[in-house]
């Protein structure tokens, strides 16, 4: 196991692919050493997206580029017991779950899974041995290179990362649960990437755990491709609980053909600098989209929600909801795009982002935008930022419930919006707790997502917030 | 003993005077009605007791349970057994009604040394008082107030009362907007409330109410001032004559 360290700078990453081409290349087939060289010209042409593109405005990575990081070519060698490092706090939370571990699958007992009912769980990396016409017709067709420099230098470096096929008309009852753990002593930069395939009328829930260990500073630079075939549905929560030294920049696509449906959730608790770009395409007639997510962040954390929804065929839905509270210097952005193309006719499409700033020193940009090419339409796009209702505040105060447990209230009534689409009931209570926690500044980094360290300590709750 | 003892209270808002001097007391076991023309600081007189900060408290004093009340929070007020009916009860989306009381009650207990209700204790006193305000709902999906007709929201303001069993309660304009079947549910939860160790003031324009609740005393509040003090006939007399012989009289003076 050979890491090299590097500032990533453009000349120097560039060089350091050449240099390692025959290791990183070493299992690819031809399509996909040909894609990683056409990744190269388009990352040696952009480079790093900058803050004078409109799109990366907001995001500031000079100082997350500067450091040092180790890159690694190969798998580490020790297959480790993930139930050594982290076990699920979720109790009767019944999943399939499969682990990434500084950016490498672990294989468990087999680097590719397949279930009775035909649903195949892999390393990326080795199903394109085992399965390669399923995973060719999908690599790399939606992450278009040319669309920023970070999916052209994934292409180019990517070499491990989940995939998941359902092939046609199977339901996957129990979710899949994928834990993404950062668990090194050193400075790392990964760039998992990740290819999940939906096939006709497929049903899939899936849970994406993003979680650190480590105290040391790292990147991750990671894309997500869906493709979800006629009928299929898929819901998809992407939970982020980073410590403060993460910088990640994610990509996620979803392919959508005709009467498709997707559900997802981002629900970012903590990170140092997280910006997700999320790209949704409703290619077939019939396809529906559901875009959620929920931030809370405080102290220096940044986070970014960039949500791109392309309506191409004929009556396709989709519906946006953000929400977000922001503390102490804590800053986020939303930008919602909203394009429905000539042919597009009777879309709709909703797109909503709230916001709720603590403190003055805290920050926010809202952009919400549609962009509408056909007439018969039916689109709305809405941004707030506000404070807590101090009415609201007074209201519950003059009841007897003192100023820490109100604002906890009604941060929790603001955020639950979201949390209540959630639609696995376990799920959703851990998220419900999560968020009391969050809120109340308890959910430190060790309390991890629905994983956990083993230092475990009793949390205790002034409010009971179960349903009674 | 004296519950609230106001002496020469003077208040505020934006350098405007609204309270120029008022004097009040009331006795634990005692119902005073507080009548008045609009505008002339009955809502602002109970907004001071329960603590709303927008209004600056320029001269005199409040003692509650010969406490200085004025020096204490809003929530410590309601764990001392103030309770606010308010005009305009607020809407409060995604905070559930029982976790908003199961709060509140929490809260209570804890100031007062007792221990913590059980859930099963809990939902069985919430069903209890929603009988008594004729609450047929579940108001265990409902959020605070949200989608609440207005009467319902009245209702929702002696349901929270009687949750709460106040020692003081003002009632500001609960009886407002009312039909008079809810008028009657209102004012039964407050006489189920009444006992000899605590208080009530009723702050209405209609003697209408006061068939119900039955007053001790009545005060009539003009321009910041209780100009007028009186029995129940009082209230009578308003109805009738209006307010002007009472500007008449302070004319005349």
């Amino acid at each position: 196991m050979k890491a090299i360290a590097i500032v990533p700078e453009k000349e120097k990453i560039i060089r350091l692919f050449e240099e390692n081409k025959a290791e990183i290349c070493r299992n690819d087939s031809p399509y996909l050493t040909a894609l990683r060289l056409e990744a190269l010209q388009s990352f040696a042409l952009a480079g790093y997206p900058t803050q004078e593109l409109e799109e990366w405005r907001s995001t500031n990575l000079k100082d997350a580029l500067a450091e040092e990081y180790n890159f690694y070519f190969t798998p580490f060698e020790d297959d480790v017991d993930v139930k050594e490092i982290f076990r699920c706090e979720i109790h009767n939370f019944e999943t399939y779950l499969f682990s990434q571990l500084n950016g490498w699958y672990v294989y468990k007992q087999a680097p590719v899974t397949q279930l009775p009912n035909g649903v195949i769980v892999g390393s990326i990396a080795e199903v394109f041995r085992t399965h390669p016409e399923l995973v060719l017709e999908h690599y790399g067709k939606y992450a278009d290179v040319k669309n920023n420099g970070f999916i052209a230098l994934n292409t180019m470096f990517a070499q491990d990362g989940i995939f998941i096929y359902v092939p046609d008309n199977i339901v996957v009852e129990k979710p899949i649960q994928i834990v993404n753990i950062v668990n090194i002593s050193e400075n790392i930069f990964l760039q998992p990437r990740n290819l999940i395939v939906l096939g006709k009328n497929a049903k899939l829930t899936l849970v994406h755990c993003d979680d650190s260990i480590n105290h040391q500073k790292s990147f991750i630079n990671s894309i997500t491709e869906f493709f979800v075939d006629e009928g299929a549905e898929i819901d998809f929560y992407k939970l982020q609980n980073k410590d403060h030294l993460s910088n990640v920049i994610t990509n996620t696509f979803f392919h959508q053909k005709e009467n498709s449906k997707v559900n997802t959730n981002t629900l970012t608790f903590n990170g140092g600098l997280i910006r997700n770009e999320t790209r949704v395409c409703l290619c077939g007639r019939g396809a529906d989209a559901k875009v959620y997510g929920l931030y809370l962040m405080d102290k220096e954390q940044h986070i970014e929600n960039q949500i791109y929804i392309d309506h191409i065929a004929e009556d396709t839905s989709s519906y946006e909801l953000f929400k977000g509270i922001i503390d102490d210097n804590a800053s986020a952005v939303f930008n919602g795009h909203i394009q429905v193309h000539r042919d597009a006719q009777k879309t709709v499409a909703f797109l909503t982002n709230k916001n709720i700033l603590l403190t003055d020193s805290a920050h926010v940009s809202t952009k919400p935008f549609l962009e509408i090419y056909a007439d018969d339409v039916k689109c709305s796009h809405g941004a707030t930022v506000g404070q807590l209702d101090p009415e609201a505040l007074f209201y519950l105060k003059s009841r007897g419930i003192c100023e820490r447990n109100a604002k906890m209230l009604l941060m929790y009534a603001f955020g639950a919006e979201v949390a209540n689409k959630i639609t696995i009931d376990v799920l959703r209570d851990r998220i419900d707790n999560m968020m009391v926690m969050r809120l109340k500044g308890e959910l430190s980094i060790c309390d991890q997502c629905v994983v956990h360290c083993k230092q475990e300590e009793k949390l205790v709750f002034d409010i009971d917030m179960s349903k009674l | 003993m004296s519950l609230l003892e106001i002496k020469n209270l003077k208040v505020s808002i934006n350098n405007k005077k609204i309270i120029k001097g008022l004097d009040l007391l009331v006795n634990a076991g005692e119902v005073h009605a507080i009548m008045g023309p609009n505008g002339t600081g009955k809502s602002t007189l109970a907004s001071v007791i329960a603590g709303r900060d927008v209004f600056i408290v320029t001269d005199g004093s409040i003692h509650y349970k010969d406490k200085d009340l004025l020096s204490m929070a809003v929530e410590d007020r309601s764990r001392e057994g103030i309770f606010l009916g308010f005009q305009y009860p607020v809407e409060i989306p995604g905070v559930s009604m029982t976790n908003f009381m199961k709060t509140a009650v929490d809260e209570h207990r804890k100031y007062n040394h007792l221990p913590a209700l059980t859930a099963v204790e809990f939902l069985r006193l919430m069903d209890e008082k929603k009988k008594m305000v004729e609450i047929q709902s579940n108001l265990t999906n409902r959020s605070v107030n949200e989608g609440f007709s207005g009467g319902e929201k009245k209702r929702n303001e002696i349901f929270q009362m009687s949750m709460l069993e106040p020692t003081l309660a003002i009632l500001d304009e609960t009886d407002s907007g009312l039909d008079i079947d809810a008028l009657k549910i209102v004012a039964n939860g407050v006489n189920k409330l009444r006992r000899a160790d605590n208080a009530f003031i009723v702050i209405t324009h209609y003697q209408r109410l006061l068939d119900y609740i039955i007053p001790d005393f009545v005060h009539v509040l003009f321009e910041g001032r209780i100009v007028k003090s009186g029995g129940k006939e009082l209230a009578y007399e308003l109805e009738s004559k209006g307010y002007d012989w009472i500007k008449q009289e302070l004319e005349n003076q």
